[in-house]
């Protein structure tokens, strides 16, 4: 990869990323550990002529982005926990009405206001589950700099191929955190760009009929196809019905259209997981301890893996349950209360060999928090 | 262009109850686009959640039906994004000034040139009657059996002092001047208020004993006046049914009240891309 080199933190690789995949459009409130972000975009997205505008309140920040998405703009906002909590429900409006956009959330320690400048991974459940409603959701993270700008592009190429909201679960120590970033030139990472309606001005133009591939050509507002937009369950026109058959054949639309997809958009990266009896699975700025001691114990000769998950929703269940196959320990790493832990124990077989390694102090888990979980796991005492 | 262009027809009857106000707003909004001659692409419309909100699905424009009180942030995605369109937000009381407040002030605040249309008809209409920011002191609503102990607002000096650039108001009853006045806010480069009182006899006026929906109309045009005419000393009848009139000695104003010019947001947004351009 050639390309300019740049020391930057996490939220500034997260920046280049969404402006790399062609963001336009940005709107956003003031929020640690996430403020940078929109700092960054203040600054840069008007020199690119798009559009940047801090709003009232979160809320306000989630319904103009998706008002923006309409109009044909890529859109992101950028939040952490308190924040994250307002915009549950114009998340769920996103995913109801299928507009593009992208969400970034910087995790901080809650529940409340929490520990704000301090990391944890405490939102992953409330990404899957937080808006009210059967629904499913797409959630990516990364561990470091270069993945961060690498899933952000995806987050919007997987925005628009889907016509859903797609949430960025980075964490404080990964946003903060300064590092090499190596910008990759125009063309080196594909771009998918809106997928547009070829239906002619004056025909009748069905918003929401899924093509044969499952794919929902949009027409900007403004445009020439005027139509309908609803938060209620709506037929292909988008026009409001409480028709079951209508009801049913969107819910299930909506949940399908993922959960069919779950190892097409499955994200990871594994170290030594073909014959490790030790797998280590882990996400975000704890793989990046886990991958230490993964390091460590393979040059010794030991048989340890680690699996790094990169996309949390939908949970890849398949791939988790192969990769965990052989192994006679799986430890997860991650700081919470084992939000994924409790995944990854519906995903294998004989989930009591499945342990948590996490903190949830607001520090991050380091190397010698791991190796204490692996001295108890192999009855070497506390 | 015959007015029966704008609605989408195949969606009436309307849900609206008979007697309703909303259905009044709506001619005069589709009269006031009919005036101005504007192209039905050209015309975002954007409401929240409510029986007010309804209106969108009705018209035949770009139209958007989001979330409670939450219209006027999407109208601004949408407004910042494409600053050519004309973003009309059509909301209700409730909508607008309680779950809504904090959008409604922001919204005047940056004066970002959007139509917002308070359909203001002191209730709760879709839930069933309860009272709303704009019920009023001393008004009957299912959550207020002993009577209503919440102030109001007073929409146009709210909107006045959040900055406003354009406020009026009218009534179901004076429509055409209802209609003028929407047709005025539309053109208005800022943002534009126009509160319109309308009558909800199924849940208000059964509550308050205001009588059918022609009752309450008559009552609308009795307790208001254009703007300088206010007070109603003599009208003793009018003295004896409405408590609140009598304290306060005033007719209700109708009229532009505001009408200024200040920088308007998407303007001022393109001087920033010049600005940033020039790395100034």
């Amino acid at each position: 990869m050639k390309g300019i080199v740049k020391f930057v933190q996490g939220n500034e690789a997260c920046v280049e990323g969404a402006l790399y995949a062609g963001l336009d459009f940005f709107a956003g409130y003031p929020i640690t550990p996430s403020t940078e972000i929109a700092e960054h975009l203040a600054f840069r997205l008007p020199k690119a002529g798009g559009k940047f505008i801090q709003m009232e309140d979160e809320i306000a920040s989630m319904c103009a982005i998706v008002g923006a998405s309409l109009t044909g703009r890529k859109v992101m906002t950028a939040t952490s926990g308190p924040g994250f909590s307002l915009m549950q429900e114009a998340l769920g409006y996103a995913i109801m009405t299928e507009i593009p956009c992208v969400i970034v959330n910087v995790q901080r320690g809650g529940p409340s206001t929490g520990i704000p400048t301090h990391v944890s991974q405490g939102d992953v459940n409330q990404t899957r589950w937080g808006t009210h409603g059967d629904h499913s959701i797409i959630a990516l993270t990364a561990s470091n700099n270069q993945d961060v700008f690498a899933m952000t592009v995806e987050a919007f190429n997987i925005s628009e191929t889907y016509r859903t909201p797609v949430v960025l679960l980075f964490d404080e120590v990964v946003g903060h955190m300064r590092e090499r970033l190596v910008l990759p030139q125009k063309g080196e990472i594909p771009i998918v760009e809106r997928l547009r309606t070829s239906v002619k001005a004056g025909v009748d133009y069905h918003p929401y009929l899924p093509r044969e591939d499952g794919r929902l050509p949009m027409s900007d507002f403004g445009g020439v196809h005027r139509y309908n937009v609803t938060g209620l369950y709506h037929d292909m026109w988008g026009f409001p019905s409480d028709d079951p058959g209508v009801v049913h054949g969107l819910i299930r639309h909506l949940v399908d259209k993922i959960e069919n997809r779950t190892s097409q958009l499955a994200r990871f990266k594994d170290f030594y997981t073909e014959d490790a009896e030790f797998l280590l699975i882990s996400y975000g700025s704890a793989a990046r301890s886990a991958r230490h001691i993964v390091e460590r114990r393979h040059r010794r000769g030991e048989k340890f893996g680690l699996l790094e998950l990169m996309t949390l929703w939908p949970f890849p269940y398949d791939l988790v349950k192969q990769k965990a196959a052989g192994a006679r320990y799986i430890v997860v790493v991650e700081m919470n209360t084992g939000q994924i832990c409790q995944s990854v124990r519906l995903a294998v077989d004989r989930p009591e060999r499945v342990f948590l390694a996490n903190r949830i102090d607001g520090v991050l888990i380091n190397p010698t928090d791991i190796q204490r979980m692996l001295h108890v796991i192999g009855g070497k005492g506390v | 262009m015959a007015l029966k262009n704008y609605i989408r027809e195949r969606f009436f009857p309307h849900f609206w109850c008979a007697g309703c106000g909303h259905g009044i707003v709506m001619n005069g909004l589709i009269r006031a686009i009919e005036k101005l001659g504007l192209s039905k692409n050209d015309v975002v419309m954007v409401s929240g959640i409510g029986c007010s909100s309804r209106i969108t699905g009705y018209l035949d424009f770009h139209t958007m039906h989001t979330l409670h009180g939450r219209a006027l942030a999407f109208a601004t995605g949408i407004k910042l994004s494409r600053q050519e369109l004309k973003v009309i937000v059509p909301m209700g009381d409730g909508d607008a000034l309680a779950i809504g407040g904090n959008h409604f002030i922001h919204a005047a605040r940056r004066n970002i040139d959007i139509t917002a249309i308070v359909m203001n008809n002191r209730i709760y209409g879709m839930t069933g009657g309860q009272y709303s920011p704009l019920s009023g002191y001393g008004t009957m609503a299912s959550t207020a059996p002993y009577s209503n102990i919440d102030q109001s607002f007073d929409v146009v000096e709210l909107a006045a002092a959040a900055g406003a650039t354009f406020v009026a108001r009218s009534t179901t009853y004076n429509v055409i001047e209802m209609a003028e006045m929407i047709q005025n806010a539309i053109l208005h480069k800022g943002f534009s208020v126009v509160e319109i009182m309308s009558q909800c006899p199924t849940y208000f006026g059964r509550r308050n004993k205001l009588g059918d929906a022609v009752d309450m109309l008559k009552y609308m045009n009795r307790t208001t006046t254009t703007i300088g005419s206010q007070w109603i000393d003599e009208d003793q009848e009018l003295i004896e049914i409405d408590s609140e009139a009598k304290e306060e000695q005033l007719k209700i104003e109708r009229g532009i009240f505001i009408r200024k010019e200040r920088p308007e947001y998407c303007a001022a947004y393109d001087e920033v891309i010049r600005r940033a351009k020039e790395g100034k």
